[in-house]
C-alpha cells in the first residue's frame, strides 16, 4: 500500500507513473535511478507490502552531508510535480511467489490513484535475440491497447521498434505466436494485466546481459528521453557529456578497495 | 548465457533474480491440485507461531497490541544476543512473555511447543520494574518469507509512534564496501542507521552509502521508518561471526544511547558474565589434542 511521508496524500491524479522491472542487469532499476538523480526528484512515500525482500540504506541520492542521513527502504515513490511525473524504485528481488501479489497490489494503486499512463522501463535477455534482433537496435516497447491510441503515432515517428511477437513453444514448428520477455520479470504480467484491465502502460526495454549496466541504464534512459523530453538535450556541449547524474549510490558498484599487498 | 575464455557457454545468475519468476510462470501453466496443496502444506510449516510465555500457547493478538510498550530492543545474532545477556539482562529481573516459534532450512526445529530458552529462538521478555521496556533476543535466522510474518505477529497493523525501537546485529566485515581494502579496517567497528523520526543521537557514525542492512533487523528498520516510530539500528562489522567477546564489547559504545541507558548497571561484573559465557560454548576438544 501507499503510506505517504507527510500526513496528507498527495494527489497524484494525472500524473505518469515511471517505474522499473526487477529485470536482466537491473537496467530499469538502474535507468531509474540515473531519471531520480537528474531530476532531484523529491520523496513522496513508499510503497510498503510484503512482497520484495527488505533492505534500507541512506539516501543513495545524496548530495551533501546535510541529506545523506535519510533512511531509504526498498519501494520507494517519488515525484517531480512540474512535469507531472511520479517515479516507483524498486532496490530488491521479489520474494518467490509474491510477484503476482506485488503487481495486483500495484494496479489496484495505479486505478485508485488515478495515474493517466504507467510508462515500465525494463530489459530482456540479450542472447534471447533472434536473427533480425541481433541486426536491429537493442531497443522496443508495447502498448496496451488504451496506450495504442494515443501514442502509436508518436512511436512512428520515433521510427521506433515493436516487440515482436516470438512462438510461445519454441521446440515446435506451428506454435502459435505471443509476446515474450525473457528476463523481464515482472514485465510480461503488468503488460497482460494492464491489457485486461484497460490500464494505459507502455513498456521500454533493452536486450542486455548481466555485467556493468550502466552504459544499458544510459541506453535506456535516453531511448525514454526520445519520447518524453525529460531533460532537454545540451546542444552547446561536447558529444560526451551525458546530461544523466549518477546518484553517489552507484560508487563502488563492484566491490571494495583492493589489499596493496596483492600487486 | 556467457561464453568463458575456453571457449563453453555458461549460464551467468541473474542478479535480477528473473529466474525464478520465469519458473513460477511455467509452473503456473503446469501446476496441479496436488502441486498446490504441496505449497500450502509448505507454507503452513514456514508459519511464524507466536507464543505465551508461561502457558506456551499460541498468542492470537500481536505481542505489542496485548502489551503497552515504551522501549523495544532486539538483538539478532548470537553476538548481540550475548551482548544483551551479559550487559543488559543481566542488570536487571527480565520475565518471559513470549517468543516466536518457526521453521526454515537454517534453523530446523522439533515440532514442540515447549521450547527451552537455548533451544528457543525468538524470546520476548519484559522488565519487571518497568514493564513498557520490552527485549527480544533472537538467536536464529528468520528467512525472507517470515520476516513480514514475524513484523505482523510481533508489531501488529496498528503501529504505536510513541514507542523507540533499538536493534543491534552483526554483519560480516566482508560485505562492507569502502574505498580502501577490508583488510585495513580496524574490525569490529560499529554503525548505525536511523528513521527519520530517531532524534536522539547515536553513538557511532552512521553507514555510509553504499552499504545497505538486509533481513530481519531491514524489515524491522523499514516498518519503522514507514510507520514514523523512532528506531535505531547498530550493526556491528566482524570477521568472526561466531560467539567472540571483541566483538561482543564491540556493542559496548550503545550502552551510553538514550535506549540502552540506565539499564546495563554494573559492567565488571557483566563482562565476567560475558568471559564466562565465551568459555562455556568454546569446543572443549578436538581431534587434534
Amino acid at each position: 500500500m501507499f503510506v505517504p511521508c507527510t500526513d496528507s496524500a498527495p494527489d497524484l491524479t494525472g500524473c505518469t507513473l515511471l517505474m522499473p522491472a526487477v529485470s536482466v542487469g537491473n537496467v530499469g532499476q538502474l535507468a531509474m535511478d540515473l531519471i531520480i538523480s537528474t531530476l532531484n526528484m523529491c520523496k513522496i512515500g513508499y510503497f510498503y507490502t510484503d512482497c520484495l525482500v527488505p533492505m534500507v540504506g541512506n539516501n543513495p541520492y545524496a548530495t551533501a552531508e546535510e541529506n545523506s542521513a535519510e533512511l531509504s527502504i526498498n519501494t520507494e515513490v517519488y515525484s517531480l510535480p512540474s512535469r507531472k511525473l511520479v517515479a516507483l524504485q524498486l532496490r530488491s528481488i521479489f520474494i518467490k511467489y509474491k510477484s503476482k501479489s506485488f503487481c495486483e497490489k500495484l494496479l489496484a494503486w495505479v486505478k485508485s490513484s488515478g495515474f493517466s499512463r504507467v510508462i515500465v522501463l525494463s530489459s530482456s535477455h540479450s542472447y534471447h535475440r533472434n536473427d533480425l534482433q541481433l541486426r536491429s537496435a537493442p531497443f522496443r516497447y508495447l502498448l496496451t491497447p488504451s496506450m495504442q491510441k494515443s501514442v502509436q503515432n508518436k512511436m512512428k515517428n520515433l521510427n521506433w521498434q515493436e516487440m515482436e511477437k516470438s512462438p510461445c513453444i519454441p521446440e515446435m514448428k506451428d506454435s502459435e505466436l505471443c509476446i515474450r520477455i525473457p528476463g523481464g520479470g515482472i514485465t510480461k504480467t503488468l503488460y497482460d494485466e494492464s491489457c485486461s484491465k484497460g490500464i494505459q502502460m507502455a513498456v521500454l526495454l533493452k536486450f542486455a546481459s548481466e555485467g556493468d549496466n550502466i552504459p544499458d541504464a544510459i541506453g535506456l534512459v535516453e531511448y525514454l528521453n526520445e519520447w518524453l523530453q525529460i531533460t532537454k538535450p545540451c546542444s552547446d556541449s561536447k558529444p560526451s557529456t551525458l546530461p544523466w547524474k549518477f546518484p553517489s549510490s552507484w560508487r563502488l558498484l563492484f566491490g571494495s578497495g583492493l589489499p596493496p599487498a596483492l600487486f | 548465457m556467457a561464453a568463458t575464455f575456453f571457449g563453453e557457454v555458461v549460464k551467468a545468475p541473474c542478479r535480477a533474480g528473473t529466474e525464478e519468476e520465469e519458473e513460477e510462470d511455467d509452473e503456473g501453466r503446469r501446476e496441479t491440485p496436488e502441486d498446490r496443496e504441496v505449497r500450502r502444506q509448505l507454507a503452513k510449516k514456514r508459519e511464524v507461531r507466536l507464543l505465551q510465555g508461561q502457558t506456551k500457547t499460541s498468542l492470537e493478538v500481536p505481542l505489542l497490541e496485548k502489551y503497552p510498550c515504551s522501549k523495544f530492543i532486539i538483538a539478532i545474532g548470537s553476538n548481540a544476543v550475548a551482548f544483551l545477556s551479559s550487559f543488559v539482562m543481566n542488570s536487571g529481573v527480565w520475565e518471559e512473555v513470549g517468543c516466536t516459534k518457526l521453521w526454515n532450512e537454517w534453523c530446523r526445529t522439533t515440532d514442540t511447543v515447549h521450547l527451552s530458552p537455548t533451544e528457543a529462538f525468538c524470546v520476548f521478555y519484559r522488565l519487571k520494574s518497568n514493564p513498557s521496556i520490552f527485549l527480544c533476543q533472537c538467536s536464529c535466522y528468520v528467512a525472507e518469507d517470515q520476516q513480514y510474518q514475524w513484523l505482523e505477529k510481533v508489531f501488529g497493523s496498528c503501529p504505536r509512534k510513541n514507542m523507540q525501537i533499538t536493534i543491534l546485529t552483526c554483519r560480516h566485515i566482508t560485505e562492507y564496501k569502502t574505498p580502501e581494502a577490508p583488510s585495513s579496517l580496524p574490525s569490529p567497528f560499529l554503525k548505525a542507521l536511523k528513521t527519520q523520526t530517531y532524534k536522539d543521537a547515536v553513538c557511532c557514525s552512521l553507514l555510509e552509502q553504499p552499504n545497505i542492512a538486509h533481513d530481519l533487523p531491514a524489515a524491522v528498520l523499514s516498518y519503522c521508518q514507514v510507520w514514523k516510530i523512532p528506531a535505531v539500528l547498530y550493526l556491528c562489522y566482524t570477521d568472526v561471526m561466531q560467539l567472540d567477546l571483541v566483538t561482543v564489547e564491540a556493542f559496548k559504545p550503545a550502552l551510553s544511547s538514550r535506549s540502552l541507558a540506565g539499564l546495563a548497571k554494573n559492567i565488571p561484573q557483566s563482562t565476567e558474565m560475558l568471559k564466562r559465557l565465551m568459555t562455556t560454548s568454546e569446543i572443549q576438544s578436538n581431534i587434534y589434542t
